[in-house]
């Protein structure tokens, strides 16, 4: 997770930092039905202004489920061509770019499926986000990155 | 959930089809959402809602969709989001409805569906047999089974009062025979609005959708890691369940006098020969069971008013000394034993009792089943106990034209 920072991987906590955690629930305690909380307990309605790593999150929440592996292409952020404009932020249809403040911090590459429209909605010449094959590394990838387009390119 | 604001006087006695009287009862109950699709013989339940909702007489919404996958897509919404629903169909309806019934019956939403039972095609019929009723008994929905307009007024109030127990959460589909009881008008005995509305009470919300304070996530994916655990507990509450419908049927008899059974008998105590069915056909086979009993034959019929989830225990007790058991399936039987021979033969398998069990095909796409012919079936069933043995074969086809039809050989030959 070479892009993964501080605030992306707080996002994420093991099952023993759950109570009660579901891998230790029989079919009597599960919650009916096709069911399940994306909180721990009752939520405030404040919680739009609290950032999900902060938020209650429950374990059942699909904030932890790894789906990473669906992955063939994976886009690559080069910071220092990034303009924090946030389309891929606001595009990104599995809120896979991680952004604080208006700035960008990071891709989730545990939710991230590698659509490209990140890439595709990107401003900037060249590209901040490219997309690479999956088994490239990151830091691999920013050695190859393109060079700026001319008008008309 | 809150009862309608406009009141309907109702008389004591009304003269409804079956189809209205589902209706009434929808509209007692305070549907939130009607999401629907017409389909004869059902479709007189939706417009006569409609109709009802039209005149002012329902706070709810109904909402026609663009067929019955739709329709019952649009319930199983409105319940994830917190609300009473219900909805109608029949035959093609209903088997185009089946993936989602299994997506109601999973994600325990406790909706009420009116199946006004019709033969599924081909050949095109708009007439009643149990196909789909059949089509439904592996879906995880509880199912009742009514043989007059009375009873589907009756046991379409019970269905929303069962499913939505706290114990349960459920859908239940409440079934009457096309036309023999959907269009035919008879006496219906209703409960006054604010009684009706009281029986059933109001709706328990369980992780609603649009509980803000409580966010859920609805129709989730397990794979094998958590698929079977929440099947489990979703069956669990089917089995369970029987002990509620007993408790509400009770409550409701306290209330009207009428009681309803988890299986019906008529006067099974001493009989030797059963008849077993469902539908309309229980009402004909009583005749035939007295007409009966006047040439010395013990005969007796009976009919599970709950036919899911089924009735092992109880059926095993009541059959306990049967001599002969004729289940009465009104459903092609695809080249199997019929679906109440089976529930029947596999309730007595475990126990002592050995009556000669046959399994009559009959009624399909609406072919009436007479009194005349139930009468010659309980005389064949008396013959084979006289001999000690079933006539060759378990499972015969009564009231077709053509070469008689008989399969199963029931030596093994």
């Amino acid at each position: 997770m070479a892009q993964h920072n501080e605030v992306v991987t707080s996002l994420y906590k093991s099952k023993d930092n759950f109570e009660n955690s579901i891998w230790d629930m029989g079919w009597d305690e599960v919650m009916p039905g096709a069911c399940v909380n994306s909180f721990v307990g009752d939520i405030d309605h404040t919680v739009v202004n609290v950032q999900p790593e902060d938020r209650n999150i429950a374990e059942t929440n699909s904030m932890h489920k790894y789906v990473g592996d669906w992955r063939v292409v994976k886009p690559v952020w080069n910071v220092d061509l990034c303009i924090d404009c946030q389309n891929c932020w606001l595009y990104c249809p599995d809120t896979s770019i991680i952004s604080r403040d208006k700035e960008m911090v990071g891709i989730d590459y545990d939710h991230c499926k590698g659509c490209g429209i990140c890439s595709e909605v990107c401003p900037t010449n060249p590209k901040s986000l490219v997309m690479f094959n999956e088994t490239i590394k990151n830091e691999d990838a920013l050695t190859q990155w393109p060079e700026k387009k001319k008008k008309g390119e | 959930m809150a009862q309608n604001k406009k009141i309907m006087e109702l008389n004591s006695v009304e003269v409804w089809d079956g189809n209205y009287a589902n209706a009434q009862a929808l509209r007692q109950a305070g549907v939130d959402v009607l999401s629907a699709y017409p389909i004869t013989p059902s479709t007189g339940t939706v417009e006569g809602y409609a109709s009802l909702h039209a005149n002012g007489y329902v706070d709810g919404e109904v909402v026609i969709v663009e067929s019955e996958h739709a329709a019952m897509s649009g319930c199983i919404g409105a319940a994830a989001a917190g609300a009473r629903v219900a909805t109608a169909t029949a035959s093609q309806g209903l088997a185009l409805m089946i993936e989602t019934l299994y997506q109601a019956s999973g994600m325990r939403m406790p909706i009420v569906l009116c199946l006004v039972n019709r033969a599924l095609a081909a050949p095109l019929n708009v007439n009643g047999d149990h196909s789909d009723l059949y089509l439904t008994s592996q879906t995880g929905w509880i199912s009742l089974d009514s043989c007059n307009p009375q009873e589907a007024y009756d046991l379409t109030l019970c269905a929303f009062k069962i499913g939505e127990h706290k114990d349960v959460r459920l859908p239940v589909i409440s079934n009457q025979d096309g036309f023999m009881t959907s269009h035919t008008a008879q006496n219906v005995s209703p409960l006054s609005d604010e009684i009706a509305g009281k029986f059933i009470g109001d709706y328990l919300e369980v992780n609603s959708m649009l509980n803000f304070d409580k966010p859920v996530t609805h129709g989730v994916q397990t794979e094998s890691d958590w698929h079977m655990e929440h099947k489990a507990k979703q069956n669990d509450a089917m089995m369970k369940s029987v002990t509620v419908i007993e408790e509400i049927f009770k409550e409701f008899e306290q209330l009207t006098g009428r009681k309803y059974n988890m299986i019906e008998q008529y006067k099974l105590d001493d009989a030797d020969i059963v008849i077993v069915c469902l539908g309309t056909t229980y009402e004909t086979a009583q005749i035939a069971v007295d007409n009966m009993r006047e040439k010395g034959i013990k005969a007796a019929v009976l009919m599970p008013r709950v036919f899911r989830p089924t009735q092992i225990e109880k059926l095993a007790s009541m059959l306990a000394n049967a001599k002969a058991v004729v289940c009465m399936d009104r459903s092609a039987p695809g080249g199997q034993l019929g679906q109440l021979f089976q529930d029947i033969s596999s309730a007595l398998i475990n126990t002592p009792a050995r009556p000669l069990m046959s399994d009559i095909i009959y009624g399909l796409g609406g072919r009436d089943m007479t009194v005349v012919e139930l009468e010659e079936i309980c005389e064949i069933a008396q013959e084979e106990v006289n001999n000690g043995k079933l006539n060759g074969t378990i499972q015969r086809w009564v009231g077709v034209r053509g070469p008689e039809l008989k399969y199963f050989n029931v030596e093994g030959k």
